[in-house]
């Protein structure tokens, strides 16, 4: 029995839907609704490893702004995006922070870290 | 009152106004003053923190605060003046400039040239008339997002957004991710005005649905927002009768497009352009008063920031031209005009005689998503160019270069037009 | 809260305000309460503000006797008085058709022996010079240049103000919840708490019936009566200039087109008799109806530049359609000011003079106070001072150099005094009544976080207790990251 996975390709404007067709083995026996090459290579990840970047804020003392937008430096297993939420709410930075400050080394050992995409002075 | 003298003001410190900036020091001009409202430069990037910018312009893609700070980092490497917390009051056609802050009180600042970058604000419910109740609770998605990722205030737990542009998807996003409930998206056009990209990354990640052609109704609720109304609407996008439900929530979040923001301008004496919402301006962004320039958002609403880039350095640089000896004109203006499903085009008249310049870019909207397209320049009946694009929707701006030796003197109008491939 | 007071009023519209500010005249301890957190919610908030020249005044009620001694007091002393916005711009009243020509001298008569003075019927060119937005068929117009508008919010907040001034307490929060007759004095629980009078005003608006319930009046009911409107943008091109009406049919009195204080155009409104005096929701149909009335005299509006919509409710006393103001004479000490619908606005300075007359025949008497300062200046308005001045201001006081509402250019300066008066605002929709951030195009997008921020400072609250208008209409709920904090603290203690 084979099962069909519906995926968006989102490498262009374009948006095609394409279907895999994936059987028993979880091997994929068919791809169909993409309009050029790349749509392939990317259902094909999207299917078996889909990562995502995390755009988010972590909380700061005594910045000028309570939080500081941070991010994945890589993008990261789209499955643990609310897990790493979690994590991201525990951590409290003081300010003054700068760009590209790690706030989280290795986050949930997906080998990410989470950065800081700003500079936040003190207050 | 505090009376000051520069030869370039420019209003707005968002990438706009930190482009051209930038671009007129670059040119020669040194005596550059940004007056900017807000505590901080960088404009609306610094409250988008997610990704999508810059893939255009540096080749990589950055979040809004990172691509605003490198701008930031530009204009304070070149020294140029910058005032914050400082409210532009008025421009008067003769390029004063008055501005107040606590520090200074009110200045009163003479400038040679002046560039508009005040970017623009989010439509109301009142611009898309929903009847009702008035509780707390209903706000623009721009304000949300604020508050969520600036201010560190979360507005509500159970949200409905209206409007899928990708203000309203990147909201979705971060409400759900911020630990709120979305209950929909919805959008009253038969598609979306967001990338393809946001709408799978905000929401299929999330399983948070988007519906399509419907629109809220009514407002429910004394205090608090309780619940909306929406309804299903026609293709005249009128609500049709027996269609409604009811969606119960706290939080509604409007994304129903973007006006330019542009009181100074009109009492400035600037001619503004009945489709963009913005001055209307030759193709060095200059308006109809010598001297007065806009660029980025005030001067039409552009969906990436890097446009607005391209957009800004070339305001810069003609502002420095202007005020280092004057632009050269052609002999004949040349008004560009929209023609088959095209919403409008940026500039709307090539007017200068510029000697080193290769390209002039022009920025245009479709009026309707379509595929496997080509777009046309024309000069009066004669093709002059073409281009093929796989897909064109109104949300996404298209730019269409045209060589600078295409334009010839005796032209009086160019127009473009969209249509089917083959066609 | 006091526990004695010799005057209770209840209710901080423009009715109680006025009796409280004209009360305070004498040598009386007078005290208002008022149940939400903010004066000016009720149908004083929601209305065409219009001070009606009374033309159309019925001599036989008392609404329109008071009508016309209101229009005259407003010119005589409130407007030298109060620093309140109130112009004298003039009504027309434009006819189309010949078959409405009758009707219009009609006005005209009724007005004449009413005494509104410089009535006139104009016709032709001379219309359009009052007018020029009216639709090119009027054929003849009924001007009245005694009628003016008023900035409701700003007088309500004056009044209530100079009465502080003058010895006043006034109370927010303290909806009277119950009175228990006493004989000689009235208990009235309230939920501040509970307070003593020798006289109890009701002014208490759309909710005046159930409060007469409370000393077990039960000889009128107030019926609310919606009408909605559409507000405009200042920009907009159509700068009317006076306030128009149609000529009034029996079935309907028809849209007003008018300016407002500060130059916006205001349509409405419509009638409609509902359920609830909680409903003041705008509807389809509602909006619709007033954009088609206003359409017939001002053509050109549409719902381009619209930038608010709003209902307002009549509190209407259906059997006699007139205010009633009288010391009950059932309950003695107990003076009814219910039924004020429209014009009760043009009407408020006579039914307060009205109310003092009462009252001194109640108490026998009254002595004037003669610390009793009339005069009462608001905070100052950044938005109509030349440069010059706004630079003057700013010297003095470095808050009104932040710009807290772009497009009304309202002051951080202004937010706070309107903060600091001795009724101070508390909630985000009274600062954007007094001094008006968030009325302008944006509605409050750009502003609104600014005024929670200063609202929490001034209060010393936390952000997410600012209320936008009731107490139950918080803005915010929690700051970002709790809800995911909270879960991990839930799921730790599992
Ligand atoms: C929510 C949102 C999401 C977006 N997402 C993306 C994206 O993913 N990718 C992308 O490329 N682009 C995106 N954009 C578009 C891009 O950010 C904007 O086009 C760009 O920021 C516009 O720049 P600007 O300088 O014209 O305007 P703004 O950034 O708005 O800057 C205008 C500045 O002028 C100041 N100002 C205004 N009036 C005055 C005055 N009277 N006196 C003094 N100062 C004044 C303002 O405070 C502000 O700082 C997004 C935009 C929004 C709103
Ligand atoms: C659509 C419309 C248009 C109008 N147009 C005009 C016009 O152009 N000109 C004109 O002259 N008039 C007009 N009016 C009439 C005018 O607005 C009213 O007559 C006037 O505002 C009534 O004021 P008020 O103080 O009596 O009532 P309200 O303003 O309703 O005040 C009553 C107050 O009592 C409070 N209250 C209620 N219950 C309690 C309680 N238990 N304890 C404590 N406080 C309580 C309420 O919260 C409220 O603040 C219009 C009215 C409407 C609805
Ligand atoms: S399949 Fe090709 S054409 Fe279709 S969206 Fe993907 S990249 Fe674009």
């Amino acid at each position: 029995m084979s099962e069909t996975v519906e995926i968006t390709c989102i490498s262009c404007p374009m948006g095609c839907d394409v279907e895999l067709e994936v059987n028993e083995d979880d091997d994929i026996v068919d791809i169909d609704g993409n309009s050029c090459q790349a749509g392939i290579e990317y259902v094909k990840n999207e299917y078996r490893n889909p990562t995502r970047i995390l755009p988010t804020t972590a909380r700061v003392k005594g910045g000028v702004l309570p939080l500081v937008p941070v991010k994945t430096d890589e993008p990261m297993p789209k499955g643990l995006l609310d897990e790493a939420m979690e994590e991201i709410a525990k951590v409290e930075l003081e300010a003054p922070v700068e760009l590209g400050d790690v706030v989280i080394e290795n986050i949930l050992d997906t080998g990410v870290n989470i950065v800081a995409t700003r500079d936040l002075p003190k207050k | 009152m505090n009376k000051q003298e520069y030869e370039l003001v420019v209003v707005g410190g968002g990438p706009a106004g930190l482009a051209a900036a930038q671009e007129a020091y670059d040119q020669g001009v040194r005596d550059i003053l940004i007056l900017e409202r807000d505590f901080e430069l960088g404009g609306i990037l610094q409250q988008c923190i997610h990704n999508g910018f810059g893939l255009h312009y540096f080749g990589e893609e950055l979040t809004g605060p990172e691509y605003a700070q490198q701008f930031m980092e530009n204009v304070r490497e070149r020294g140029v003046d910058i005032k914050l917390d400082t409210m532009v009051l008025e421009v008067t056609p003769e390029k004063d400039v008055y501005a107040i802050n606590s520090d200074d009180g009110m200045l009163y600042i003479d400038a040679e040239a002046v560039i508009l970058a005040m970017g623009c604000r989010e439509r109301t419910r009142e611009a898309i008339d929903i009847p009702g109740t008035r509780p707390a609770g209903v706000y623009s998605a721009g304000t949300a997002q604020r508050y969520v990722n600036m201010e560190q205030w979360i507005p509500g737990e159970k949200v409905v957004i209206l409007g899928s542009g990708d203000i309203g998807l990147i909201m979705a996003r971060r409400m759900h991710l911020e630990g709120a409930e979305v209950e929909a998206v919805l959008e009253i056009m038969p598609f979306s005005g967001g990338l393809v990209r946001n709408i799978v990354q905000c929401l299929d990640d999330f399983d948070i649905p988007l519906r399509m052609q419907q629109t809220v109704t009514e407002i429910h609720g004394k205090d608090r927002l309780e619940a909306v109304t929406v309804a299903e609407v026609d293709e005249n996008m009128q609500p049709i009768p027996g269609t409604e439900y009811k969606i119960e929530c706290d939080t509604l979040l409007l994304s129903v497009g973007l006006i330019p923001e542009n009181e100074l301008s009109k009492d400035a004496g600037v001619k503004m352009h009945d489709v963009t919402g913005g001055p209307i301006v030759n193709e060095g962004r200059e308006t109809n008063i010598e001297g007065i320039f806009a660029c980025g958002n005030v001067l039409h609403v552009h969906d990436l920031v890097d446009w607005v880039t391209e957009e800004s350095l070339v305001a810069g640089k003609t502002a420095a031209n202007y005020l280092q000896g004057g632009i050269d004109k052609r002999e004949q203006e040349i008004e560009v005009n929209p023609g088959e499903n095209v919403g409008y085009i940026v500039p709307q008249k090539i007017t200068n005689d510029v000697e080193d310049r290769k390209l002039v870019d022009l920025y245009m909207r479709c009026k309707k998503p379509m595929e496997h397209v080509t777009i046309n320049l024309y000069s009066g009946d004669k093709k002059l160019l073409d281009k093929n694009e796989r897909r064109v929707e109104p949300g996404e701006m298209i730019t269409f270069p045209v060589p600078e030796q295409m334009i010839s003197d005796d032209m009086d109008s160019l127009k473009v037009d969209i249509v089917k491939e083959g066609e | 809260m006091k526990d004695k007071t010799d005057i209770l009023i209840i209710g901080g519209g423009v009715t109680g305000c006025f009796a409280a500010r004209e009360l305070s005249r004498y040598d009386l301890d007078i005290t208002l309460v008022e149940k939400e957190p903010s004066l000016c919610t009720g149908t004083t908030k929601a209305n065409t503000a219009l001070i009606h020249a009374g033309f159309n005044a019925d001599p036989d009620k008392l609404k329109g006797r008071l009508n016309m001694r209101g229009n005259q007091l407003y010119h005589e002393r409130i407007q030298h008085e109060l620093d309140v916005p109130i112009e004298w711009l003039g009504a027309l009243v434009v006819a189309k058709e010949e078959e409405k020509l009758p009707k219009l001298e009609e006005l005209l008569e009724k007005g004449q022996e009413n005494g509104v003075p410089d009535l006139e019927i104009v016709k032709g060119d001379d219309i359009y010079d009052l007018e020029p937005h009216l639709a090119d068929d009027a054929i003849a117009a009924l001007h009245a240049p005694t009628a003016g508008i008023v900035n409701p919010f700003e007088l309500t907040v004056a009044l209530a103000n100079n009465a502080a001034m003058n010895g006043a307490d006034v109370y927010l929060e303290a909806g009277v919840e119950d009175i228990e007759d006493k004989g000689e004095t009235k208990l009235v629980k309230t939920a501040k708490g509970d307070i003593e009078a020798d006289i109890v005003i009701n002014a208490a608006g759309l909710y005046a019936d159930k409060i007469a319930n409370m000393v077990g009046i039960d000889k009128f009911e107030i019926t609310p009566r919606r009408g909605e409107y559409y507000l405009y943008d200042k920009q907009a091109d159509i700068d009317v200039q006076t306030t128009v009406f149609p000529v009034p049919t029996k079935i309907t009195k028809g849209i007003v087109v008018t300016p407002t204080d500060e130059g916006n155009v205001l349509i409405g409104p419509n009638a409609e008799v509902i359920e609830s005096v909680e409903n003041k929701s705008t509807t389809r149909e509602g909006l619709d109806e007033v954009l088609n009335g206003a359409q017939k005299t001002i053509p050109e509006l549409s719902k381009r530049n619209v930038i608010r919509e709003f209902a307002g409710l009549r509190p209407a006393i259906t059997e006699t359609g007139d205010f009633l103001i009288e010391a009950s004479d059932e309950v003695p000490g107990f003076i009814n000011v219910a039924g004020i619908q429209s014009p009760g606005l043009a009407s408020a300075p006579a039914i307060a003079e009205k109310v003092v007359g009462i009252v001194e025949e109640e108490i026998g008497g009254l002595k004037e106070d003669p610390d009793f300062d009339p005069n009462y200046e608001g905070p100052p308005k950044f938005r109509h001072m030349s440069h010059e001045e706004q630079a003057k201001l700013v010297e003095e006081d470095e808050n009104y150099g932040q710009i807290i509402c772009r497009c009304e250019s309202v002051t951080k300066g202004e937010i706070l005094e309107a903060i600091r008066e001795p009724v101070g605002a508390r909630t985000v929709n009274d600062i954007k009544r007094r001094v008006r951030p968030g009325s302008g195009r944006c509605q409050g997008g750009f502003c609104e976080p600014k005024v929670v921020n200063i609202l929490s400072e001034e209060l010393g609250i936390p952000e997410n207790e600012v209320v936008l208008e009731s107490e139950e209409s918080k803005l915010l709920r929690e700051r970002t990251k709790e809800p995911l904090l909270n879960e991990e603290e839930v799921s730790d203690n599992e």
